[in-house]
């Protein structure tokens, strides 16, 4: 396999060629600075949504960093993600005020309505599941949120009709 | 800077300022116990075995970081610190599969040695343990992260020695693994498959691909005619394996060995290294006189090719054509000698010992099949060989010494040396020279390209043309002179590059313990051997100068391309997914 071809934009469907111009931009703003990777990577992050390896192998090429340093900078901090997000971010406080408010009993169920797990993405990335911990609104734990919406005291028995609203 | 004096166990030792607590515990002859710790290359404290006790300080502290300081007072004996040690280890190995007994590292894994020098009897923690499928997709190197302790040492020597940076730690606390980037199988990423990890692995995490099985499959089978070949760095290194001092020269006893687990001939690269010198040589001369590509980079190291292959694409043109020693034998074995001895090549198994991981990658390039057939069939590692070896009784160090076979048996000390830094350069010079010159070098011993150093340069004048040339070993040594070469810095005709520290001799399959001393030891025993030897250059090699009147007819020639020479492939450092 050739080495640029493979990481070029065009085999990437979810990633635009303006995201890639953008994260291209950004990289060359930080290129031949030490220390700069975690700041470098945050700001694709946030245009990209994610960071997978086909984003690390740019990151890496560019900052002229090994791919393996940046996916063990990116695996150790909660704020990388590798996995792209759903058009809709449900979250689940388990903070310990909502966790002993019943928090866990929440996250089982959105998991169960959606069909996947903590931290993934439905297929047809319509939601994505993240657990928080405490959003500093714990008078009115158990929270779970979707977007900026915030749902308080939420019960089990209500997530599914929670869910349906963004649905 | 200067000294300071520190009391350990009682003992005053004065040492220079900044050497560490171990290091000074070291000198003062006061064994502390490690397992991350590798000295120069990893010393993060991290796995806390070597924790002790400084009077004043509020915890115990890891010796292997912690700074010497004048008036010190350090124990490292104490009820707190066997405690902390025992518990520090009994948690590793809470998360350490138990399988011991079916282990490729029995008897050779730290982790084991340092249970039993604990004395742990019993694992007071119990708690979930990891799981990680073992990575076998490489033809050289299993990774089976269950049994890694997250010591770091493979991920620094990959860094630090190789300039690799294959693996890194992913992930954090009970989740961390060690791996390729993105968790991908080692096969997929820029690994240039060296073994360099698995030398300094502690456990049974990295390891070769065992092809033992195979080969006593080929030696039980009849029908086969199974010839092996010995690297030149395996006879500097197969006695450690058996008990004998390192540095020991145990050629003799190594081809007895082999002949004793049933090999039908027992043959020598050496034979195929000088015949590489000869092609090699006529390759440079030929470049230096028609204007072809300059530096001419050596091509026998196979962790090197890969290397280049990845990271410097744009520099092929720069490699001799030559195929590696090894590789040049499987051709010639499968077509001269099996004409010679009237054997159907396709009857033939042809086997090599070999101090390196990379060379099993080697024999698998597509390329490698210029007899019709594959040239080797299969690579067996120093330590692979001592297995079999064992399996079979076979102590080499109680064997009388016997004599390789003809016609690919006869080596000079120019093939013994390249095994060593520097080795092929001084084979091909003493060669070179004297084709040019019509008249040998001035002394056959070139100091200038031989020791330690990283990168060693040195002149030769051959007529009107001085000659000038380079020698780098580790892929990080390799990669500073490559930057040289190509930013105009530095200008050579000629350069040796060995893909491991010190050449072959400390290849990724040598002996378990491999290290810098053992390394100095066996080059010692290299240039030993090479002076013992009756023919110190390739050139006077009879068999070989058999081979070119009877087969090839000359260097370079038309049954040489076609058999002796190769091409290589840019790889690139994207990953493949």
């Amino acid at each position: 396999m050739g080495c640029c071809e493979t990481s070029s934009a065009g085999d990437i469907t979810d990633i635009t060629p303006e995201q890639w111009a953008k994260a291209d931009e950004i990289i060359a703003r930080y290129k031949g600075q030490r220390g700069v990777l975690i700041p470098c990577l945050h700001e694709i992050q946030q245009v990209v949504g994610y960071l997978p390896l086909e984003v690390q192998e740019r990151v890496a090429a560019g900052l002229d960093i090994p791919v393996a340093d940046v996916y063990s900078v990116i695996t150790f901090y909660a704020l990388f993600t590798t996995k792209p997000k759903g058009k809709h971010k449900v979250g689940v406080c388990l903070g310990t005020a909502c966790y002993v408010r019943g928090g866990e009993k929440i996250l089982d169920k959105v998991e169960h309505a959606l069909g996947i797990k903590a931290g993934d993405t439905t297929p047809d990335r319509l939601f994505s599941i993240q657990v928080m911990r405490c959003i500093g609104a714990c008078g009115l734990g158990p929270v779970m949120t979707v977007d900026d919406d915030i749902y308080a005291r939420i019960k089990p028995e209500r997530v599914p009709e929670v869910l349906k609203k963004y649905s | 800077m200067g000294e300071v004096t520190l009391t350990i166990d009682g003992r005053q030792v004065t040492v220079p300022a900044g050497t560490s607590v171990l290091e000074a515990a070291t000198q003062a002859g006061v064994k502390i116990p490690t397992l991350c710790y590798l000295e120069e290359i990893n010393e993060i404290g991290s796995c806390r075995l070597c924790v002790v006790e400084i009077e004043g300080a509020r915890t115990l502290a890891a010796s292997c970081v912690t700074p010497a300081a004048q008036g010190m007072v350090v124990h490292t004996n104490t009820k707190q610190v066997r405690e902390a040690r025992r518990a520090v280890l009994e948690l590793i190995i809470s998360n350490h599969p138990f399988e011991c007994l079916t282990c490729v590292r029995s008897g050779s894994c730290e982790l084991q040695a340092l249970a039993e020098s604990l004395g742990i009897r019993e694992i007071r923690f119990e708690g979930a343990k990891s799981h990680h499928s073992v990575d076998e997709s490489t033809p050289s190197i299993v990774r089976d992260p269950d049994k890694c302790i997250l010591c770091r040492r493979c991920v620094a020597v990959c860094e630090q020695v190789q300039g690799v940076s294959a693996i890194n730690v992913s992930g954090r606390g009970f989740n961390s693994v060690v791996g390729p980037a993105g968790e991908l199988p080692l096969n997929d990423v820029a690994c240039t498959l060296c073994g360099q990890c698995v030398l300094v692995c502690p456990t049974g995490a990295l390891s070769e691909v065992d092809s033992t099985r195979e080969v006593w499959k080929a030696l039980a089978d009849p029908k086969k005619h199974v010839v092996v070949q010995t690297a030149p760095a395996i006879r500097v290194a197969l006695g450690e394996e058996f008990g004998m001092e390192p540095g020991s020269i145990v050629t003799g006893q190594l081809v007895a060995g082999l002949r004793a687990l049933g090999f039908d001939r027992v043959f020598d690269t050496n034979f195929t290294a000088d015949l590489t010198i000869l092609e090699e040589g006529n390759e440079l001369l030929q470049r230096l006189q028609t204007g072809g590509t300059l530096p001419m980079i050596t091509s026998c190291s196979p962790g090197w090719i890969k290397f280049i292959e990845h990271f410097y694409p744009d520099m092929l043109g720069n490699l001799s054509t030559c195929k590696s020693p090894q590789q040049m034998f499987g051709a010639i074995a499968k077509t001269y000698y099996a004409e010679k001895a009237g054997i159907d090549p396709a009857d033939m198994y042809v086997v090599s010992i070999m101090p390196c991981t990379a060379k099993k990658f080697e024999c698998e390039r597509p390329e490698m099949r210029s007899s019709g057939y594959k040239d080797v069939d299969a690579v067996l590692t120093t330590r692979e060989l001592a297995r079999m070896l064992r399996e079979a009784g076979i102590d080499p160090s109680t064997l009388e010494a016997d004599n390789y076979d003809a016609p690919l048996g006869i080596g000079t000390g120019a093939a013994v040396i390249f095994g060593a830094t520097g080795g092929v350069m001084e084979a091909a010079l003493r060669t070179v020279y004297e084709v040019v010159m019509q008249k040998e070098l001035p002394s056959l011993d070139l100091r200038e390209v031989r020791g330690f150093e990283g990168i060693k340069e040195a002149q030769v004048v051959l007529g009107d043309t001085t000659v000038r040339v380079a020698v780098a070993h580790t892929l990080a040594n390799a990669r500073k002179l490559l930057e040289r070469v190509r930013s105009g810095e530095a200008s050579y005709h000629f350069i040796e590059i060995m893909a491991c520290p010190g050449g072959c001799i400390g290849g990724g399959g040598q002996p378990i313990g491999t290290n810098t001393e053992r390394r100095l030891q066996r080059i010692e025993a290299t240039y030993q051997a090479d002076r013992e030897l009756p023919l110190r250059k390739s050139h006077e090699n009879p068999e070989v100068k058999q081979l070119y009147d009877e087969f090839l007819g000359e260097p370079l020639g038309h049954k040489s391309h076609e058999l002796l020479h190769t091409h290589y492939t840019a790889r690139g450092i994207s990953s493949k997914h």
